[in-house]
């Protein structure tokens, strides 16, 4: 233990959390110097969050260390966090939008039942003039832009006295100028004696404000470098990591003709901000294009533009030559479009039986002049349930169903039907091994078909082992494409954190 | 007609409209802050008559035992009440999560029944209502006869106005428990990350919701009339509900609406025994057809509390 | 050691014993009350579950209570399983009933095979009307139709008492009630001498109407989808918009029903004390019966039988009839909790390192 004055800002040792089966951090050693600022770079699934969600109090290690400025400490909860000088801005802010900045400032932390309200303004302002981080006391937050909220986030933590800062993701919905001027802001508190923990997956970022990096991959960490002494190829490389065999895409199946065409189309996302940006891309007959990248840059807007559930406010969506920009979901699915989202709760009703979620796509073909034909809903259920290894009873309730036989109900669905063009996200997260072999043999067995494919997967392995070609998605438009040859670790990592050969 | 404009009939309309509007007052000042908090109490209604039976009944009981400030016990048992069917409201709906709108009726209907089955059971069945002497008004300018129906008021009306509404403003705005509050009715998962804690805050606002709706219905049972009759209430509870949405969730803007309707009401009264002949329900339908139109006019941007009927469960 | 609480779906053996273990717990709670009164709990409960069905006469009571419930009751099913909170059934069944009584008055010396029809379609067209814009400011506005249904039921007691105050306030005896419909538009008797009237049959009709639509059309398994997810319902394609305004119309129209029923079978004329809430008891029917059809028939019997039943032990034990009342809100509550509570599991475990 070294003395107060040299002791590291925060050290964590052999950190290890895990959620039921999944091990989210496998014994990773963080250091956080005194002053710096401190990358924390991986992509999905790399275990970022989780451990800095350790470090804040909002989930507890299943064993390990922590020790701030030297010292031991039991972090159990955001308020022990806080008392030791540790502050967290997240993704979604913790702001409450019709109070003013200053009531969000000291919410949770005023003494006594009078509220002094001006003095409050003052300790505000003065903090904010202190900090070097502006922020308008009495604005309403409901009032101010995303930059200016982040703002009053980070003046938050800091008026709580915090002398270590962790920023998640904090540019995922900042313009370029807000961007810069987060930078500022950073630099000018480190140089203050702030130490500052940036977890981000966008390389340029990474390599513009940060001192060192530490880089994790799979729950564990790869390592620790200097910024200013490693390339970004390196960099990527560590990020990433080598590719692993899993279903084989052995077959040399001939592509067809362009079967959907996206081209230049816009779409606002759930913040507000446009989530895609000028998005184009083509997926021909025959082929399996995967689309890879770090979550939160416009893949889930885009599906949801495919599927019909979001609109877009520009551009143009074609499937074998039919328009359907902004189509409603009958019409999309009527063109030859199979579905299967992102999150099979929003495209199954729990409470309805298998049988019903079944036909529900396409009650026309199961009812006569209004009336339900129940043997033939039933009857095709059967059929699908041992087609598909669907392991549950026709009349069994959707929810009480594991995940991998949901999505078999969903594939089930979309599969019979023959489609053109088929739109796939996730198909495997939270499967087990054998539901998730499953799903992707259905896949590649389409492509043989004839059917044009587009897989949206946080997993790079799903997609290096399925595509053909792999376009990169990044700030809501496509970085770059590349054949299945020349996507390897290195060059799709680049593209992924934005970085463009 | 021309005695409308007359100084005496104005006088005697103002005063009218300020005892009217109190039992809105205080009901609509409790259901403010219960739905503040994000809860939606559609057990109003029922509170208010639950308040104005328990009222009368303990005071009743209270002055026949000989003690002396027997409306004032009335009163703090009807809150007590209040109270209890408040606790009963944030049990279902806040730990348990009980769908609102199906608990806040059966709240009604339970405190409606418990009410008319207590008034059988203590008074039995009699052709005339038994009374107690109600409280008396305070006339302060006694002196001043042209203004003084304004000022001759029950003591809970000068504290439903000068009292209740700006202490509702100064702890609404003013103060921590305030502050807790709109951050929990707005957005709870800030305010838990906040060290804030949803449950408690909401318990306190039903609870003190709930003695507020039942003090306006003992103001009627106690006060107004001296007396409790099962149409006593009459529908106060829902227009404090129309009353909170058009006062757009502030304490102050509440009290205009309240005032607003008093006027009105009072106002077709006096316009009757004049002889104006327009059917007076069409001035007791006018707040609920205003704030529907309010509400179709504000749209989605209606300002309701951020967590508004969503029971908060921490992941 | 903390307490974990955590989230199962119910075992199914477990489902049917929510009713029984409610009734019986609402029974245990109520049983207080009673004894308050001085009165025997057992007793007194003979008198509200069996003796009103041990007589013939008991029983048709019964079945004349009900049927008011079961059409607010099925109105409010119908609109819920959709998704739409539909609390204005009382102000929809007062429209009902004030279309009723607008066409009853015409129809002296009209056909009854003329008029009773009439009544019905105009009665249900009525409650339409009423739930109308409540409606289309939920499709078009999204504005929450909770508030919106209950300030309507409030308007429309004051429309009905301004009609019985003013031009039907009836001429004879100069109360607030309105001139009696023609003979030809009361509704028959069911049994002669009896005061179960066609409404009664009405309900069944409405009752076996509302299962056949929500188990056998495809309409109904789309509100049903819509009901329980909108999302879900939306991505397989379904016109969510028009699927609730269909639900809150339908639902309007079978609660303008029980005000037709009301006027026709019973009053014979409009009183504004037509209604002791019913459109409020529907919505304990509907919940009680968990949104079927088959609930909601049970639900409203039972509540049938409880009203009749207070009557008794309000005669025969003395105990006021009002804890009619209070059992069925009992009941409800018992019943909201029990449905919550059953998807739980509570258990301690050791605090981790």
């Amino acid at each position: 233990m070294g003395s107060a004055a040299t002791a590291a800002a925060v050290t964590m040792q052999d950190i290890h959390k895990s959620f039921g089966v999944l091990q989210a951090n496998r014994g990773i050693d963080f250091t956080l110097e005194r002053g710096e600022i401190h990358a924390l770079l991986g992509e999905n699934g790399a275990g970022k969050t989780t451990l800095m969600r350790v470090l804040y109090g909002l989930y507890q290690p299943d064993s390990g260390r922590i020790l701030v400025g030297g010292t031991e400490v039991r972090i159990r909860s955001p308020r022990d966090a806080i008392a030791h000088g540790i502050g967290m801005v997240t993704q979604h802010f913790a702001l409450v939008p019709p109070l003013t900045v200053t009531e969000n400032i000291i919410l949770g932390n005023t003494r006594g039942v009078r509220l002094n309200i001006e003095d409050a303004h003052q300790r505000v302002a003065s903090a904010s003039e202190r900090f070097g981080v502006p922020v308008q006391p009495r604005a309403l937050v409901k009032n101010l832009s995303v930059g200016e909220r982040q703002r009053v986030e980070i003046l938050k933590a800091l008026f709580h006295d915090a002398s270590v800062l962790i920023l998640d993701e904090p540019t995922a919905v900042l313009v370029p100028q807000e961007v810069d001027r987060l930078f500022a802001t950073l630099r000018n508190l480190v140089s203050a004696g702030l130490s500052v923990v940036f977890i981000s997956h966008k390389l340029h970022e990474v390599t513009a404000l940060t001192d060192r990096v530490t880089v994790l991959r799979s729950g564990e960490r790869v390592g620790t470098v200097d910024t200013g002494a490693t390339s970004q190829a390196e960099m990527a490389r560590m990020m990433v990591g080598r590719v692993t065999s899993g279903v084989e895409n052995t077959s040399e199946a001939d592509r067809g003709p362009v079967v959907l065409e996206v081209d230049d189309v816009v779409a606002v996302g759930n913040r507000g901000v446009d989530a895609l940006q000028g998005i184009s891309l083509q997926v021909h007959a025959g082929e399996i294009v995967g689309l890879a990248g770090v979550s939160g840059n416009g893949q889930s807007e885009l599906a949801q533009v495919l599927e019909g559930t979001r609109t877009a406010t520009g551009g143009r969506v074609a499937v074998g030559g039919q328009d359907l920009t902004n189509g409603d979901p009958t019409a999309i699915m009527r063109a030859g479009v199979g579905r299967i989202p992102e999150d099979r709760h929003a495209s199954l009703v729990g409470d309805l039986s298998v049988a019903q979620n079944l036909a529900l796509e396409h009650l026309e073909d199961f009812s006569d002049r209004g009336m339900l034909d129940r043997q033939l809903i039933r009857q095709h259920a059967v059929e699908k349930i041992e087609r598909y290894q669907i392991k549950a009873g026709p009349d069994d309730k959707t929810r009480t169903l594991s995940g991998g036989n949901m999505q078999k109900i969903v594939l089930a669905r979309v599969l019979e039907r023959d489609p053109a063009f088929i739109v796939v996200s996730q198909p495997t997260r939270g499967l087990d091994v054998g539901a998730t072999e499953y799903v992707r043999e259905r896949l590649l067995e389409q492509r043989e078909k004839g059917a044009a494919i587009l897989l949206i997967s946080e997993d790079l392995d799903e997609i290096l082992s399925l595509s053909d070609r792999v376009a990169v998605i990044y700030e809501g438009k496509i970085l770059g494409v590349l054949s299945a040859d020349e996507a390897d670790a290195e060059r799709l990592g680049l593209l992924m954190s934005g970085v463009v050969t | 007609m021309s005695e409308v404009f007359e100084v005496g009939f104005i006088v005697s309309l103002i005063g009218a409209t300020l005892r009217v509007a109190t039992p809105l007052v205080y009901a609509t000042i409790g259901e403010l802050f219960t739905e503040r908090s994000g809860v939606l109490n559609l057990g109003i209604e029922g509170i208010m008559f639950l308040g104005g039976f328990t009222g009368f009944a303990v005071a009743f009981g209270a002055s026949e035992a000989g003690i002396e400030e027997y409306l004032w016990v009335g009163l703090l048992a009807a809150m007590a009440a209040g109270v209890t069917m408040g606790l009963l409201m944030a049990f279902l709906s806040v730990t348990l999560g009980v769908n609102q709108h199906v608990s806040g009726l059966g709240i009604t209907l339970l405190s409606i029944g418990l009410s008319l089955f207590g008034n059988r059971m203590v008074f039995g069945q009699r052709q005339v209502l038994p009374t107690v002497e109600p409280f008396s008004q305070l006339s302060p300018a006694r002196a001043i006869e042209s203004i003084e129906p304004i000022f001759q008021q029950y003591a809970l009306t000068y504290i439903a106005f000068l009292v209740l509404i700006p202490l509702s403003w100064w702890i609404l705005f003013r103060t921590t428990f305030g502050l807790q509050l709109r951050a929990v009715g707005e957005n709870p998962e800030a305010a838990d990350a906040a060290g804030v804690s949803v449950f408690r805050t909401r318990y306190i606002a039903l609870s003190a919701g709930g003695a507020l709706m039942a003090a306006g219905g003992a103001f009627l049972s106690l006060a107004q009339l001296g007396a409790f009759s099962p149409g006593i209430i009459a529908g106060r509870g829902w227009v404090s509900i129309a009353l909170v949405i058009f006062a757009r969730w502030h304490p102050v803007r509440a009290m205009w609406g309240a005032l607003l309707f008093g006027g009105v009401f009072a106002l077709q009264l006096r316009l009757q025994t004049i002889g104006f002949d327009l059917p007076f329900e069409l001035f007791l339908a006018l707040p609920y057809l205003v704030t529907i139109a309010a509400l179709a006019i504000a749209g989605r941007n209606a300002n309701y509390p951020g967590a508004y009927l969503k029971p908060y469960k921490r992941e | 050691m903390r307490l974990k609480v955590e989230r199962i779906p119910a075992p199914a053996w477990m489902r049917p014993l929510i009713p029984v273990g409610a009734i019986l717990l609402t029974f245990l709670i109520t049983a207080v009350l009673i004894v308050l009164v001085d009165a025997d709990p057992l007793r007194a409960y003979y008198y509200f579950l069996i003796d009103p069905l041990s007589s013939q006469s008991g029983a048709i009571e019964v079945l004349v209570k009900a049927t008011p419930l079961l059409l607010t009751g099925a109105a409010v099913a119908f609109a819920f399983s959709g998704g739409y909170w539909n609390i204005g059934a009382e102000g929809q069944l007062y429209a009902g009933a004030t279309a009723a009584t607008a066409i009853g008055l015409q129809m002296h010396g009209v056909s009854s095979w003329i008029a009773i029809p009439l009544m019905i379609v105009g009665g249900f067209a009525a409650g339409v009307v009423w739930a109308l814009a409540p409606a289309l400011m939920k499709v078009k506005l999204k504005i929450d139709e909770v508030v919106t249904t209950l300030l309507l039921n409030s308007v429309a007691i004051f429309i009905v008492s301004a009609l019985l105050n003013g031009p039907w306030r009836d001429p004879i005896s100069q109360w607030p009630q309105s001139p009696e419909i023609a003979p030809s538009a009361i509704f028959p008797r069911l049994i002669a001498r009896s005061r179960l009237h066609l409404g009664f049959l009405l309900a069944v009709v409405t009752i076996l109407v509302l299962w056949f639509v929500l188990t056998r059309t495809a309409f109904g398994l789309r509100m049903r989808a819509t009901g329980l997810g909108v999302p879900a319902a939306r991505f397989a394609g379904i016109r969510v918009e028009r699927t609730l305004l269909t639900s809150a119309l339908v639902s309007g129209g079978i609660a303008g029903l029980a005000g037709v029923s009301e006027v026709a079978g019973i009053q014979y004329h409009l009183i504004d004390a037509l209604s002791p809430g019913y459109g409020y008891t529907g919505i304990i029917v509907a919940t009680l019966g968990a949104l079927s059809a088959w609930g909601v028939g049970l639900a409203a019997l039972f509540l049938g039988l409880i009203d009749t039943g207070a009557q008794t032990v309000s005669r025969v034990l003395g105990v006021p009839v009002y804890l009619g009342e209070v059992i069925q809100a009992t009941l409800l509550l018992v019943t909201l909790a029990m449905m919550l509570l059953q998807g739980y599991r509570i258990s301690v475990r050791r605090r981790g390192p």
